[in-house]
């Protein structure tokens, strides 16, 4: 049938179309989206200096404790490694290099010789390393696109009771750093065990060491002993509050390329369409004619075909 | 004489302003008042208020249940993950949070959780100014 090509490309078009409407909603909400998460991560920043901030003053007053998250274990024979994804897809590549990073860190430890155990957060990662029987310890969801300190405190203490009891020797984390909202990059960091105050003085390395003699009560080993928990999860929720804000940027940029690409298809499609159209037209209209004609050579008197009343 | 005072959670800056004077309870150290001109200090905070006396004579209220003050020069921070104002305390639910950590105490005296969440509760009706 002639009009048959024209009916099935003007149903694609209606689907593309339809498809169109979804990728740009989506958009649209990850756009807002980025801009809270952005928000949000500037806002915690303050704590997270500030405790920076006080490490740097006692590494100042020389305080040094034997703290079980510095511990720095002579053999490693179980690695930690902390992956941080999203529980829904259609992120572009965003679910995908933060998950091949992690592979590749649990390759390094198992290169080394040691054991490996995976903290999963977000339904992706976790999907990936279950098809692939990867051991998952510990598996978080529901949390990813908008991370609670409550969140991080609750997988910062579990981590870290794993370490302190010594059955997990290193912790890498593996998220992806929020650098602007048009550029993300995935970041392994060691997590545990902590530097030394000195060299996580030094890394910060701005003027905030108000190098003054410092006061502490109750004592300086008093309270770097209760701030090395808190900077443990603040360091976690910074990395949840970064991953988040990559995840929504990494869709709305997804999910632009794909509108803009419906787009395109609907052009294409369209032209295609009218062409099919139209050859149809023109078919029929030569069906007509020749219709008409054959009949016309027989019985002259007869009307021709009602070819003007349909148009 | 003032200073800046800060109230930092890590979700953000939950309070900033001026103030007189600032009394808060350090473990180990008891209550401590600081003014503007304070040596340079670091405690930790015991389960606690926070006052803030503004420059005004006014006094701001925070219960603080674990958390920091940072003094250095004309500055006061406070790093807390929980901390709350006066204003916003439950007051119904910091009663029925009480009784449900005493009703636990009760059954096993050794219990640190329920031991906390006393502790915690006490804090917030004495800072909302509703004792029992």
């Amino acid at each position: 049938m002639a009009g048959g090509r024209e009916r099935v490309l003007r149903r694609r078009i209606g689907s593309v179309q339809n498809t169109k409407k979804i990728t740009r909603a989506m958009e649209l909400i990850a756009a807002t989206r980025v801009v809270k998460a952005q928000q949000r991560a500037r806002a915690a920043r303050p704590y997270a200096e500030q405790i920076t901030s006080v490490i740097e003053n006692l590494a100042a007053g020389g305080a040094e404790v034997d703290h079980p998250l510095l511990r720095q274990a002579e053999k490693v024979e179980r690695v930690g490694v902390i992956v941080i994804s999203s529980d829904r897809g259609l992120a572009g590549p965003y679910n995908s290099t933060v998950i091949k990073a992690a592979e590749r860190q649990v390759q390094n430890a198992r290169s080394e010789g040691a054991d490996y155990s995976l903290i999963v957060i977000g339904k992706k990662a976790s999907d990936y390393f279950a098809f692939r029987k990867y051991a998952i310890d510990s598996f978080t969801m529901g949390i990813s696109d908008n991370p609670t300190y409550e969140d991080a405190r609750r997988i910062a203490d579990e981590v870290s009771a794993l370490f302190s009891e010594g059955s997990i020797d290193r912790v890498e984390l593996v998220y992806t750093e929020f650098i602007s909202l048009g550029r993300q990059k995935v970041a392994t960091r060691r997590f545990l065990p902590l530097e030394s105050t000195e060299t996580i003085a030094a890394e910060a390395g701005d003027d905030a060491g108000l190098s003054g003699a410092f006061e502490f009560e109750p004592s300086p080993e008093a309270v770097l002993e209760s701030l090395l928990p808190r900077y443990v999860e603040a360091r976690l929720f910074g990395a949840l509050l970064d991953s988040a804000a990559s995840e929504h940027a990494s869709r709305q940029r997804a999910m632009k390329a794909a509108t803009d690409n419906a787009e395109e298809l609907i052009t294409k499609l369209s032209r295609e369409m009218n062409q099919a159209r139209q050859d149809a037209i023109t078919t029929e209209i030569m069906e007509i004619v020749g219709g008409a004609e054959a009949m016309g050579s027989g019985n002259e008197s007869e009307e021709p075909a009602p070819v003007g009343a349909q148009n | 004489m003032t200073f800046q005072v800060e109230l930092v959670s890590p979700e953000a800056i939950t309070y900033q302003g001026e103030a007189e004077m600032v009394i808060a309870r350090t473990v180990g150290g008891g209550d401590i008042a600081f003014q503007p001109g304070h040596v340079p200090f670091i405690g930790v905070l015991a389960v606690w208020s926070v006052d803030v006396v503004r420059p005004d004579g006014d006094r701001d209220t925070f219960a603080v249940h674990r958390g920091f003050v940072q003094v250095a020069g004309t500055k006061i921070s406070i790093l807390s993950d929980v901390s709350e104002a006066a204003g916003d305390i439950d007051i119904e639910r910091a009663r029925a949070s009480k009784a449900a950590a005493e009703s636990a105490l009760s059954a096993d005296k050794d219990n640190a959780d329920a031991e906390g969440a006393l502790s915690r509760a006490d804090v917030r009706l004495a800072v909302a100014g509703a004792e029992g």
